[in-house]
């Protein structure tokens, strides 16, 4: 710590903070546009420039380290008329059109132009113009002429994002911010550009011209898009969700937030929500009240219930849905006698079910990973996964902490990977498990005995070998198993190498949670237990009734073609959406629910965070919450203990004054671990898009303008396409179990061999088979 | 006069030849320090002791300069050598990468055995292929006479120059921006600190010094830094460049001792054309003030004599003006180019240069207002002093100059929309 004086305040700083950290700190604000906490350092704008004792000139606070002993003024007549000549020069070429600019007050030139600005300009000579660009449908740089040159758009792109998109191109007063060659921006985290853009040059344009800042009111929220839970302002105006921005939370989301969370609010009020209670009669809908639809909901349970038997109705949720539907979901079906409930529905390997010693969870906190010095990423398409997450370990890396992969695909992660290993679905045990046996080797110990059967003929690789090196060099490791290992066939086991690697490496290691409420599903009891039937077991044992919270069968399951001929074979299918979707062709009933911005609820995010929300909108139409919807069947059906009066009740009874974080545990014991016989022929590689990844994404327009939305094609090795005799843009049919679709097929030599990349979640792929296993290519 | 010291091999035909520059005891130095194995600090205390400021403008003392090296730094460091010239009127290193390129080899291949440095740049300025072509083949000849390579002279000592050819940034005579480009990425100058001796090229440890700064290097090892010193005069030590160009008869660049009186200079020069009056002379580049001929004729070129009048040595480029010129014209001509290469990084010199050219250029047109003379020094003032580097100076110290010693011809354009001086 050193002493320093600033305005006649001592100040205690640390050793190598800046002038304006320590005075930000002390609670004096320095005038600043360039200079941003979480960027590097331009000194560019001149804004900040103050007065130190003993320089012969005005220092720039932002860059200026602080030293024993100096005396800095802020606010000194030298240092305001710096101030106020820089503003000057930014406002002689600006084009002050803040009353028809979106940035209008909100605007950090605008409010420090009120404090440093003339009333009038000395300048009379013409101004400059900056022509538009397109940059892509979610980032408006329409009104170039504003900016300002600050680059903070640039350095996000180059130190958060991890790539260079946008750059400032030409010299001097023909200085402009372009991004290369007329491209569009096609980063997942673009949009925190316009946030800190301090001018109004890049808007964003979903949102423009569309409200004025001072007209909005902003309501806290949580992004059910991810297991992040980044902390989400809805700026809402007239009933109606106009923007979504970040609200800065250190531990979870830093002040980003993901393209994904910024722009699925267009998907909320589209024309095909659902809004009014249905029911299909004679194969024809109808819209009804809600007693009507409800009360036939009812019926038809009790029926079965009656009929067939309680374990013949079975209940789906999606991920993203909140804590208190997942639990009053459960306690419904359990109430019928069932328990047939689970929200892990892409999920193909059940195994660890009762061997696991608590929630799976990330294993670390969230902001630990900026922290951590090695990592072993297993099985996730990261990046568009979990945009935020990746970045934080881009972070790391860019510290100097080593990433190591071990994935189907090889996607660009933007930033520097040390080892990878990529390898078909099929191989990635016996990967997975040479890199135990080369840590092993190299720690000099032995494996434990639970997961010997998987290390029988496995020789570790030079790769293996290398990332054993990497893990065992480090301090503070995290192996990370992401969606992709979750959805795997040998998932357990993947989690048992895993777990095995981590005990010998010192490392930590957890899942990247799927979904918001990956771990609040777990906590809602949402799982089927000992004598229930899962996900997977569900669909391929059909059963006569199936409730479906949120869920899109046919997008948002393991295996599309199975869950479409169990819906479409059940007796009743009630299908609890915002959307009407394809629901219509196989559902009885469909009761329309609030999205997450028309409900009160809860999401647990996979470092068990809980984090409650309030809803921000009023329900659309007839929608109502899920929460209060399954509250009425409960009472309905005369089950017990239904007579909650607010979301905050059940989520009390549902986390019953249980420390979450206790309940959190990865550990696996007692896994009989079967090695599976590859089967020969092409193996499906299947992502689930960025922007496909749920309903409210599905349906936000400017999110499906992108490139992360473009239709999927079959990506394959083009070694694999010369055996097929197809060339890229051809199109090809792709059969999965006993779906098939037809797409264009594409090159892409980063892929293994014996594998074909087919998204899924996607209309274009709905009704193919499981994400995983067998599949042929044939040319149409 | 003495023989020249820097362009010593001029008298040749071929005076870039490895074989002439032999003649006139090129390499001797390299060879000595090599073969006495002479210590860094005994080469650094010669090059102190020489008095050897550097050439590139701003003046700093080359010894002290390599001696912020850090002497045990484990790993890559860097010499670059600053071939850049891009300051309006100075032609001076052109002509050493031309004519006397081994010079400037054996300089940096003494700094690099000094400095305990493997890889060495030239950025050569981007309008002047044939130098870069002339250092190219220089190279190739040391190379193969073992004056660059991985062993010099049999010595194991491992150096190896490579030149650059610039893309004709003005700016990138700036060293942090010459090391943004050398780097591949666009050409603006960083922050300082952190200073190039600490993070420098690739973030390495980096010494920078000018062409002719380096080209000195050989004679003061050769003779000693105190017959250098001797030459000049107190805290302007041994000879220097200078281009002398404009209203002269014979311009051209002159190698005279620092301290020469400005009168010789311009004599050597062949004096004012036409017989005309000297009316002013900008010392040290476009960059610095001008000053008006009747108080550079008592002057002496040094740092010191110059700086006491209220401009700078800066490069040693001497732009003579006579009677016939135009200030406002001449003052719209220099803003212009300073407009033209600002960078456009930092606020006040990207929005500020083009703000004082149209200035000028309105009040050069005849559409100047009585408001304008002030408004230039007022943005002046604000430009000055307040950029990241020197660029923002050198754009304004020219108006400051002009206006200071030219007011009246400034004044006397707006009031009648013409010209004071007759054409």
């Amino acid at each position: 710590m050193i002493n320093i004086e600033i305005d006649g305040k001592h100040l205690e700083v640390e050793n190598g903070s800046t002038v304006i950290e320590a005075a930000h700190d002390a609670g004096i604000y320095i005038p600043h546009f360039c200079y941003h906490k979480k960027l590097s350092i331009a000194a560019n704008c001149r804004m900040c420039l103050v007065q130190v004792e003993k320089a012969p000139k005005p220092l720039p606070a932002c860059a200026t380290p602080v030293a024993e002993g100096m005396k800095v003024f802020t606010a000194s007549e030298q240092a305001v008329k710096a101030q106020k000549g820089v503003m000057e020069f930014l406002l002689i070429n600006h084009p002050l059109d803040c009353p028809i600019c979106d940035q209008g007050g909100e605007c950090e030139l605008q409010d420090l132009a009120v404090g440093y600005g003339g009333s009038a300009s000395r300048y009379k000579e013409e101004k400059r113009v900056v022509l538009p660009k397109d940059i892509g449908p979610l980032v408006s740089a329409e009104e170039m002429s504003r900016c300002i040159n600050c680059t903070r758009c640039v350095r996000f792109g180059i130190e958060i994002g991890g790539q260079m998109e946008l750059g400032q191109a030409f010299r001097g007063e023909h200085a402009e911010i372009m991004s290369f060659v007329s491209g569009t921006v096609n980063s997942e985290l673009s949009g925190n550009m316009i946030d800190l853009c301090p001018v109004g040059a890049l808007t964003s344009k979903p949102f423009r011209y569309k409200a004025r800042t001072w007209e909005l009111s902003r309501r806290k929220s949580v992004s059910p898009h991810d297991s992040l839970g980044s902390n989400l302002a809805v700026q809402v105006k007239d009933n109606r969700v106009m923007r979504v921005l970040p609200i800065e939370n250190e531990a979870i989301n830093e002040c980003w937030i993901s393209d994904r969370d910024r722009y699925s609010y267009e998907g909320l009020n589209t024309s095909d929500r659902l809004t009014k209670p249905m029911l299909k009669q004679g194969g024809q809908w109808q819209e009804v009240e809600w007693q009507v639809a409800l009360e036939y909901v009812a019926n038809g349970l009790r029926q079965i219930k009656s009929g067939a038997g309680a374990e013949q109705i079975g209940a789906l949720a999606t991920g993203g849905s909140t804590l208190e539907e997942m639990y009053l979901l459960q306690k419904l079906l359990r109430g019928l006698g069932s328990h047939n409930v689970d929200f892990r529905l892409r999920q193909a390997d059940f195994s660890a079910d009762g061997k696991q010693a608590g929630v799976p969870w990330l294993g670390t906190s969230v902001a630990e990973l900026n922290k951590a010095d090695r990592f072993l990423i297993v099985g996730s398409f990261l990046r568009k996964d979990h945009p935020l997450l990746a970045a934080r370990i881009r972070s790391a890396v860019k510290h100097g902490a080593q990433a190591n992969i071990i994935h189907s695909a090889d996607d660009d992660l933007l930033m520097k990977i040390s080892n990878k290993s990529i390898v078909a679905p099929s191989a990635m045990v016996a990967s997975l498990a040479e890199i135990l046996q080369a840590l092993a080797t190299e720690k000099k110990v032995a494996v434990d005995n639970s997961v010997q059967p998987l290390l029988q003929g496995v020789a570790a690789s030079a790769t293996a070998q290398a990332i054993a090196k990497s893990l065992a060099s480090g301090e503070r490791g995290v192996i990370l198993l992401g969606n992709f290992a979750q959805q795997h066939p040998q998932a357990a086991q993947l989690q048992l190498l895993a777990q095995n690697i981590a005990a010998l490496g010192n490392a930590k290691f957890g899942f990247l949670g799927e979904a918001a409420n990956s771990v609040g599903g777990y906590l809602a009891q949402a799982v089927p237990g000992a004598s229930g039937l899962n996900a997977a077991a569900m669909l391929a044992q059909p059963r006569k009734a199936y409730l479906l919270l949120n869920v899109e069968a046919e997008l948002d399951t393991q295996n599309s073609q199975q869950a479409i001929a169990a819906m479409q074979a059940a007796d009743m299918v009630v299908c609890m959406s915002a959307y009407k979707h394809q629901g219509v062709e196989y559902a009885d009933v469909m009761l329309p629910i609030s999205p997450f911005t028309e409900t009160s609820g809860t999401f647990i995010n996979t470092e068990g965070c809980v984090q409650s929300f309030k809803g921000t909108v009023k329900p659309l139409g007839e929608t109502r919450p899920a929460w209060k919807v399954l509250r009425v069947l409960g009472n309905l059906l005369k089950v017990q203990g239904f007579e909650f009066d607010s979301s905050e009740a059940v989520r009390d009874e549902a986390l019953n004054g249980v420390d979450v974080l206790s309940k959190l545990n990865n550990s696996l014991q007692g896994l009989t671990v079967q090695t599976v016989s590859t089967t020969g022929g092409l193996q499906r590689v299947a992502d689930v898009p960025i922007y496909a990844s749920d309903a409210i994404v599905r349906h936000s327009a400017p999110l499906q303008a992108t490139q992360d939305a473009m239709a999927p094609c079959a990506l394959m090795h083009s070694d694999e396409m010369k055996k097929l005799g197809v060339k890229s843009g051809d199109l090809v049919k792709v059969n999965v179990g006993q779906g098939s679709a037809k797409i264009k097929v594409s090159a892409d030599d980063t892929l293994p061999d014996g594998v074909v990349r087919v998204a899924a979640g996607h209309a274009a792929t709905a009704g193919l088979g499981a994400m995983f296993g067998s599949v042929t290519v044939e040319r149409v | 006069m003495n023989a020249p010291i820097l362009l010593n091999t001029s008298h040749f035909e071929q005076p870039w030849t490895l074989g002439n520059y032999l003649k006139v005891g090129g390499y001797q130095a390299l060879r000595r320090i090599i073969e006495s194995k002479m210590s860094a600090d005994e080469i650094i205390a010669e090059v102190k002791l020489s008095g050897l400021r550097g050439r590139g403008g701003a003046g700093f003392p080359t010894g002290l300069k390599w001696s912020f090296m850090p002497k045990n730094y484990e790993g890559d460091k860097y010499l670059v050598c600053n071939s850049d010239e891009g300051e309006p009127g100075t032609c001076k290193d052109r002509d050493i990468l031309r004519f006397n390129p081994h010079s400037l080899i054996e300089g940096m291949a003494i700094a690099a055995y000094t400095m305990k440095v493997k890889v060495g740049y030239n950025y050569v300025h981007g309008e002047i292929y044939e130098a870069y072509e002339r250092m190219e083949e220089a190279c190739e000849e040391a190379r193969k006479a073992g004056y660059l390579g991985n062993n010099i002279l049999g010595s194991g000592f491992e150096f190896d120059l490579h030149n650059h050819l610039g893309y004709g940034a003005y700016v990138c005579g700036e060293e942090t921006a010459l090391l943004e480009s050398l780097e591949g990425k666009k050409g603006q100058p960083r922050f300082k600190p952190p200073f190039p001796a600490s993070f420098g090229l690739y973030g390495k440890p980096t010494t920078i010094n000018n062409t002719e700064t380096f080209a000195s290097i050989p004679y003061i090892i050769r003779e000693g830094g105190k017959k250098f010193a001797d030459m000049g005069v107190p805290n302007s030590g041994g000879v220097k460049l200078f281009s002398v160009s404009g209203h002269v008869n014979n311009p051209g660049n002159f190698e005279v001792p620092l301290g020469t009186p400005f009168k010789k200079l311009l004599e050597m020069a062949g004096g004012v054309r036409n017989g005309n009056k000297l009316k002013a002379v900008i010392p040290g580049g476009s960059s610095m003030p001008v000053l008006p001929g009747e108080i550079m004729m008592d002057l002496n070129m040094d740092f010191d004599s110059i700086a006491k009048a209220g401009s700078y040595l800066g490069t040693g480029a001497v732009i003579v003006m006579d009677e016939t010129t135009c200030m406002v014209k001449a003052l719209e001509r220099l803003s212009y180019f300073y407009f033209e290469e600002s960078c456009g990084q930092c606020t006040p010199c990207r929005e500020g240069t083009g703000w004082l050219y149209r200035i000028v250029h309105r009040i050069e047109t005849g559409e100047g207002r009585p408001e304008d003379l002030d408004l230039l020094l007022s943005l002046c003032e604000n430009i000055a002093g307040r950029t990241i580097c020197a660029l923002g100076d050198a754009a304004a110290w020219p108006v400051q100059g002009f206006l200071k010693h030219y007011r009246s011809e400034f004044e006397y354009h707006i009031e009648h929309k013409r010209c004071l001086v007759k054409a």
